[in-house]
């Protein structure tokens, strides 16, 4: 529908310069209402936004019609979520949300670079001790048994049918237990984090060293191949696909459990930590740049994985049709 | 034919059966070994020198265990649980109902709201450039640590009970379904959507009439995710000291006390939960499918 317009390109400046104006325009009004201690008429920030955003949709739109354009694919997310903190930024100054309620993106800004050294502090003790040797350790504990249940069928039998029903049990329940255990220090976390990947990577190692055919593993055989040549050259490179999958899955399920097990106990220091303690002293932005900090480490360890994944599996079929 | 039954119940049982045994022996084992060093300290305290089997004994009848023995938390589970009266505070399905009604409020509203999404996305192009990068990326960010925060936040300002645990479970689970659902109404291979055109069919009907049957399995797969996550999210929802009730809360207090058979009590509590939950959609996963002539693993 939206590719019938005439000039995407063209349509897509003069939205962009709308979007620019209608913006400044409104960050002066606000200004100029704060800089007097009030805040803007209602009325006037709810037009605002909305006109704000008919002209971001306006943008878009002309912006996913372009054709042919390098890092389009970046852009549009970019402009989308430019445009969403935008309109936070507009609602809760506009409007006067209470910083308690829900801070700016500004006020999160702020307090990113006001708490720096802090946030730096918080994500050593997390993600440098807890989530790395957690993440390292589970998934190698993971694909080692893996290849162990793979050698015995009565094992593969007896435990794929517990490792399917782990995936529907909420783990994170045993941070307390683990807390209890192995203290309030980064160990208890790092326990977290075993339990709770261990078995994503089981099931998928799994189903990964099944997945080499018959055909291939008889080309092997008929090459004389014993066991640990078929699994390093055959059976290991056709699991990783499957093998990254778990990876991906558990970057994330890492960070989630480091972070719950020290609402259960912790050092003074700690992303989990810093929430529940700025949460209990009202600092949202605080807390705000704590998760800030939190997803850009989740999506920079996604992304070096997919990267990783991308170099090691371009025969895979997922990757080969793209290009 | 009952004898081939009986045979593919030993053949995938008995290993299931037998790797519980061994994770249940070692349990015993393990709880010997954690809890000796406080037993042992305790009845020489008492006076006197206890054997072996004295000590052995009494790591498995403490009050207060590093590890409780598995008949110490079947005996608390069963008395909190059929022991108490359903509505009492210190029954174990008073708490369970109160986090299984919140995970199920939010799932509820989270798979529609995904499914919603997933339809927006597919249809509309601008949508599905700006939009779909977002979700995905989003899968990443570790939202569930910021669940005690919306809770604490929302309590101040009035926004109690079961509103603000469904949010953030809400929240959780409807990715799962976006992306799910996403790749289900695409689905569809160009010559199916060829043959719908070539019948001059709507988009409407293209969506009613091949889209969405054919998304259905990838519903369902995705739904089971989401089920999970949204059980997870409600119990971490009630982590903050402001809930009392809830098998969150119930894990949250065991802690603070060091009632460790309580905490696996609860523990067991939740896996149940669970497991009903994702096994009760796959339930109504085969009775669709098999209505709609498709088996369950014929796509997912």
């Amino acid at each position: 529908m939206t590719n019938r317009q005439p000039h995407p390109f063209l349509m897509s400046v003069l939205a962009g310069g709308l979007l620019l104006a209608i913006t400044v325009y409104g960050f002066h009004g606000i200004g100029v209402a704060e800089a007097a201690a009030t805040v803007p008429s209602p009325g006037w920030v709810t037009i605002l936004i909305l006109a704000a955003t008919a002209a971001a949709w306006w943008l878009l739109g002309n912006l996913s019609a372009l054709k042919g354009w390098p890092l389009l694919s970046i852009i549009v997310p970019a402009v989308f979520g430019l445009s969403l903190l935008l309109g936070w930024e507009f609602i809760c100054r506009g409007y006067g949300v209470p910083k308690v309620l829900l801070p700016a993106p500004s006020q999160v800004w702020d307090a990113f670079f006001r708490e720096l050294p802090t946030l730096i502090g918080d994500f050593r003790q997390t993600f440098m001790k807890a989530v790395i040797a957690g993440f390292a350790l589970g998934n190698v504990l993971g694909l080692a048994t893996a290849l162990i249940v793979d050698r015995v069928p009565f094992l593969q039998l007896g435990l794929l049918p517990l490792g399917n029903m782990v995936s529907a049990v909420p783990v994170i329940g045993i941070a307390p237990i683990m807390v209890m255990w192995f203290g309030f220090g980064w160990e208890s976390k790092t326990a977290v984090i075993v339990f709770m990947i261990f078995f994503p990577m089981l099931v998928n190692a799994l189903a990964g060293l099944n997945a080499a055919d018959a055909m291939q593993r008889d080309l092997m055989r008929s090459y004389a191949a014993g066991y640990w040549a078929t699994l390093f050259k055959l059976r290991l490179p056709a699991a990783l696909p499957f093998l990254f999958n778990a990876l991906k899955i558990n970057s994330t399920l890492a960070l989630i459990g480091a972070i719950v097990a020290e609402f259960f106990g912790s050092p003074i220091s700690g992303m989990g930590f810093r929430i529940s303690v700025e949460v209990a002293r009202m600092n949202v932005d605080v807390v705000w740049a704590t998760i800030a900090v939190a997803a850009l480490a989740g999506s920079l360890s996604y992304g070096l994985i997919a990267l990783l994944e991308r170099r090691l599996t371009s025969w895979h079929a997922s990757f080969r049709t793209r290009s | 034919m009952s004898d081939g039954i009986l045979q593919g119940v030993k053949d995938k049982a008995l290993p299931v059966l037998a790797v519980v045994a061994l994770i249940i022996l070692g349990w015993y084992a393990l709880s010997v070994a954690l809890n000796w060093a406080q037993v042992s300290e305790r009845l020489v305290k008492d006076g006197g020198a206890p054997g072996v089997a004295d000590i052995v004994k009494g790591t498995w009848s403490m009050e207060r265990p590093v590890l409780p023995s598995p008949d110490q938390v079947a005996v608390e589970f069963a008395k909190t649980t059929f022991g108490v009266k359903v509505t009492a505070k210190k029954s174990l399905v008073y708490h369970a109902t109160v986090t299984a009604s919140a995970t199920l409020v939010s799932f509820a509203l989270g798979a529609l709201l995904g499914i919603l999404l997933a339809i927006g996305i597919v249809h509309v192009q601008t949508l599905d450039r700006s939009l779909m990068p977002w979700v995905i990326a989003s899968q990443t960010v570790p939202i569930l640590a910021i669940a005690p925060m919306i809770i604490v936040v929302l309590g101040n300002i009035g926004i109690t009970g079961l509103v603000p645990k469904s949010i953030i479970s809400m929240y959780l689970c409807f990715f799962p379904v976006t992306i799910g659902m996403v790749k289900g109404l695409r689905s569809p291979d160009p010559m199916e959507l060829d043959l719908m055109r070539s019948y001059n069919a709507s988009q409407a009907q293209v969506f009613w009439k091949l889209r969405l049957p054919a998304s259905v399995p990838f519903l369902f797969a995705s739904l089971k995710v989401a089920v999970a996550i949204s059980l997870t999210g409600a119990i971490v929802g009630e982590l903050p000291t402001g809930a009392s009730a809830g098998l969150g809360a119930r894990l949250l207090s065991g802690s603070y006390y060091g009632q460790t058979v309580q905490i696996w009590s609860a523990l067991f509590m939740a896996a149940i939960l669970g497991a009903t939950l994702v096994y009760g959609i796959g339930g109504i996963e085969r009775l669709v499918l098999g209505r709609a002539g498709q088996s369950a693993s014929a796509r997912s």
